[in-house]
């Protein structure tokens, strides 16, 4: 579990600091701000909010992305280095411990904002380089090798020669709306979420709609569920508000388990009020007055800051009984996952937080007509809920205009694989494959050729390079035969073998199978026999085992259909879709595997060799030492020799040797 | 221990079964795994029979019915991961330490499983080693990191 930074004294001390709770300034928070329905402020009250804002600032701040994933880059020794640095030279400066603006690939990533000067942005900032890169920003010299750029603010002076942050790349093509204030605020203050607008649409809900107008709006608005379904959120909520029961139930679907998928966590992460929020307006408008978080376990980081949240926001009476006194009551708590893929599925998850196995349920009854305990419950997923605010707060034709013809809003991804930019973007629907591949992620690492995209995971399919140009949005991507998925996009160079990763994912669904239906938990068991029996070498294999071999390849398809058919849930529906859409577009590495016995990526481990180049072998002895089949022999100072029966595969000396003396065949 | 248990399992009221899982969570959180013991324990006071506790516990990842490892070592099999080969630091760890993913050495000082994404995919491969995070893992860094293990005393 992601848990290494839990255990650290010195982390809660940080988070104790950041956190303000002067009185005045709660109560100016909660008067002027959040019950402000004009807009409308006086002077001193506008420089009051700017201040709050930290858009003007009167003592030096300093912002660390402590995300997951920037604590994994080593944002913790970092964010200590800082400290340390501030006490030696006695400067005062605020650290604001922030969410991640995405680009993980550069983290630690470290912003300075000095009064009167713009905010700049720092990357890979480390233990090591803290003191030189901060001891130049405060005496106005920018440390060119890890300068990131600057944010634009209009009362601030500019830095020289420092590009501006959405001139780069990676930010240039994106919208940022569900992670607007992600890398801004501190996820552990209310404060910061209430001057940035948060919980004003919520307040303005409450008072001056009805549940069925927010149902209304909602629907106009055509945003539609982001975790995978594409059914319409509004059309979904007016079923629930409309069906009778005794206690409704709204359910926030955080338990992101695809595997390479991380966009639920930014935005748990980076802007925990923004989501309750959201569920707090969803609940309103389906007439629930109870609603559940279902996390995922191996997000301790992002459970942790969930539950500061909540708490802050029943301090504030923003959750609670009696909200602003509408007479509107709600409750929200959390849950942990225990940890079973299936359970990101609706009737699954339901099943788990009655205290029962996740398995699913034959859809009808719908959840929203009848789920937890019988009655009616909405399961949205957490960036559909995060899109609700800012959907009430424009209005639902503002949000129309974002996006395609079809698809409307923007979609979050998580870029992964042989990237050179990985990490977490917002981009409108409509936005070219192509743009987010090679403008905003930069291109394949290491001059390599792309192969394909992989994009919704275990239950999503692969995109090759041929079809780039697609556009991202629900029926776009569904004519060339894929689906949008949660948003996890894994990039796959020349160096993957889509035999492999077929298998890979099959292995996983196999794996978290809940054995409740047959054709699932025995296809995909079947599934998995027939792809390893392609993947690996038959060392004595019987003419018998060779025509199974061969009858188990022809029944794959016919195989994958029926699991798609028959299957009770999502997960045995689609887990053929990698497979298949692997067979569509690359058909000849299957049939290279099958006759052949050959991996042309050198990714299978059965199938590939490993030679020493006696030229470029210096005989240091390395890779005989590590090879645990003892397969490679030769004395010191003199070329190697690998014995072919002996070799596993396993690429070991392939890893270890310094002088690239080993090849693959 | 058996005490500890014991008053977690009273702050949990009796009737209400959908409180079955935060229950078993926490309390192997505290002890660091179900005992046959405090599953008993939990059946009795839940009035929820033995074997469909059994049956839900052994249903989810998170539950582990023996201890952990003295050192507790993760690997990930995320999309990112697989991708960068992690199969390989896979079955090497398995060879070295001599046991399966999921499994506890007998002298009760490694244990080993398999993890599926830690969203830590910019720096796959990714390996954990109690908690923690070891990016960007090579099969050097990884031996290295296991001789170390190794030769610890604690």
């Amino acid at each position: 579990m992601k848990s290494s930074f839990r255990n650290f004294p010195e982390l809660k001390m940080l988070i104790a600091e950041s956190m303000n709770t002067q009185a005045e300034e709660k109560t100016f928070l909660l008067e002027k701000v959040l019950k402000n329905l004009t807009g409308e402020f006086l002077k001193e009250e506008l420089e009051q909010v700017s201040l709050l804002k930290r858009e003007k600032v009167t003592s030096p701040v300093i912002y660390i992305g402590t995300g997951s994933c920037g604590m994994t880059a080593g944002a913790l020794p970092t964010l200590l280095a800082i400290r340390k640095f501030l006490e030696n030279n006695k400067i005062i400066a605020r650290i604001v411990e922030c969410g991640c603006i995405g680009f993980c690939s550069e983290e630690p990533i470290v912003d300075v904002h000095l009064p009167g000067k713009a905010r700049i942005s720092f990357r890979k900032v480390t233990e090591e380089n803290v003191e030189d890169i901060l001891s130049g920003i405060f005496n106005r010299n920018v440390n060119e090798d890890h300068v990131l750029g600057q944010y634009k603010s209009v009362p601030s002076e500019t830095w020289t020669n420092v590009q501006f942050i959405d001139q780069i790349p990676f930010f240039s093509l994106q919208q940022k709306i569900i992670l607007k204030n992600s890398g801004f605020v501190s996820p552990f203050s209310i404060h910061d979420a209430i001057a940035r607008g948060g919980y004003k649409s919520f307040y303005k809900t409450i008072l001056s709609y009805t549940p069925e107008k927010v149902c209304d709006i909602v629907e106009l608005s055509e945003l539609k569920g982001r975790g995978g379904g594409g059914f319409s959120t509004g059309k979904k909520w007016k079923v629930t508000l409309t069906t009778a029961g005794d206690q409704k139930y709204l359910i926030c679907n955080a338990e992101e388990s695809d595997p390479g998928a991380f966009m639920d966590r930014a935005i748990l992460e980076g802007d925990p009020h923004r989501l309750l929020e959201g569920i707090a307006i969803a609940s309103y408008a389906i007439g629930a007055s109870y609603a559940y978080i279902y996390i995922r376990s191996d997000y301790p980081r992002a459970l942790n800051i969930l539950e500061e949240a909540i708490k802050q926001a029943k301090e504030y009476e923003i959750l609670g009984q009696d909200i602003f006194g509408s007479g509107y009551n709600l409750n929200i708590s959390i849950r942990q996952s225990a940890g079973a893929f299936v359970c990101g599925e609706e009737t699954a998850l339901i099943r788990s937080l009655e205290g029962k196995r996740g398995t699913p349920w034959a859809k009808p009854p719908y959840p929203a007509e009848s789920g937890l305990f019988g009655q009616p419950t909405i399961v949205n997923n957490v960036e559909t809920l995060a899109n609700i605010p800012v959907i009430l707060e424009n209005g639902p034709s503002w949000f129309k205009g974002i996006g395609s013809k079809t698809s409307k809003g923007t979609k979050l991804f998580s870029i992964t694989g042989n990237i050179q930019n990985s990490g977490c973007i917002e981009v409108p629907m409509g936005t070219k494959l192509s743009d987010i591949i090679n403008h905003i992620g930069g291109g394949i690492k290491g001059g390599k050729k792309l192969k394909a995209i992989q994009i919704g995971g275990p239950s999503g399919v692969c995109i090759p390079a041929s079809n780039l140009d697609v556009e991202i949005g629900y029926e776009s991507l569904e004519e060339i035969g894929a689906v949008i998925g949660s948003g996890g996009l894994s990039v796959l160079d020349e160096t993957v073998c889509m035999v492999d990763l077929s298998r890979y994912f099959m292995e996983f669904l196999q794996k978290e199978s809940c054995g409740k239906c047959i054709p699932c938990r025995e296809g995909t068991k079947r599934m998995l026999e027939i792809l390893e029996g392609i993947t690996k070498r038959p060392r004595e294999e019987s003419t018998h085992e060779t025509l199974e071999r061969f009858k188990g390849v022809v029944q794959l398809e016919n195989l994958a259909e029926v699991l798609h058919d028959t299957s009770l849930c999502g997960l045995g529906q689609h887990s053929a879709n990698p497979l298949l859409s692997s067979l569509k577009w690359f058909r000849e590495e299957f049939e290279e595997h099958i006759f052949d016995r050959r991996c042309s990526a050198s990714v299978c481990r059965d199938m590939r060799t490993f030679y020493i180049e006696v030229d470029a072998c210096n005989g240091c002895n390395v890779c005989q030492k590590k090879c645990p089949e003892n397969a490679i022999i030769g004395v010191a100072k003199i070329p190697h020799f690998i014995v072919e029966n002996k070799c596993n595969g396993c690429g070991i000396c392939f890893e270890v040797c310094k002088f690239n003396a080993i090849i693959v065949k | 221990m058996e005490e500890e248990v014991e008053n977690i399992i009273r702050k949990y009221p009796a009737g209400k079964k959908d409180n079955l899982i935060p229950l078993l969570q926490e309390i192997q959180k505290k002890a660091g795994h179900l005992s046959d013991n405090a599953v008993h324990e939990v059946s009795r006071h839940m009035k929820i029979p033995l074997n469909k506790i059994y049956g839900v516990a052994s249903f989810y990842d998170q539950f582990r019915f023996g201890n952990k490892g003295r050192f507790h070592i993760q690997i990930c099999q995320g999309t990112a991961c697989h991708i960068f080969r992690s199969t390989t630091f896979k079955s090497e760890i398995e060879k070295i330490l001599q046991i399966k993913a999921g499994n506890t050495t007998k002298d009760g000082k490694f244990s080993f499983e398999v993890v599926y994404c830690l969203g830590a995919c910019s720096n796959a491969p990714v390996m954990v080693i109690n908690g923690t995070t070891i990016g960007n893992l090579t099969i050097e860094k990884l031996f290295q990191e296991l001789s170390r293990i190794k030769n610890a005393n604690s």
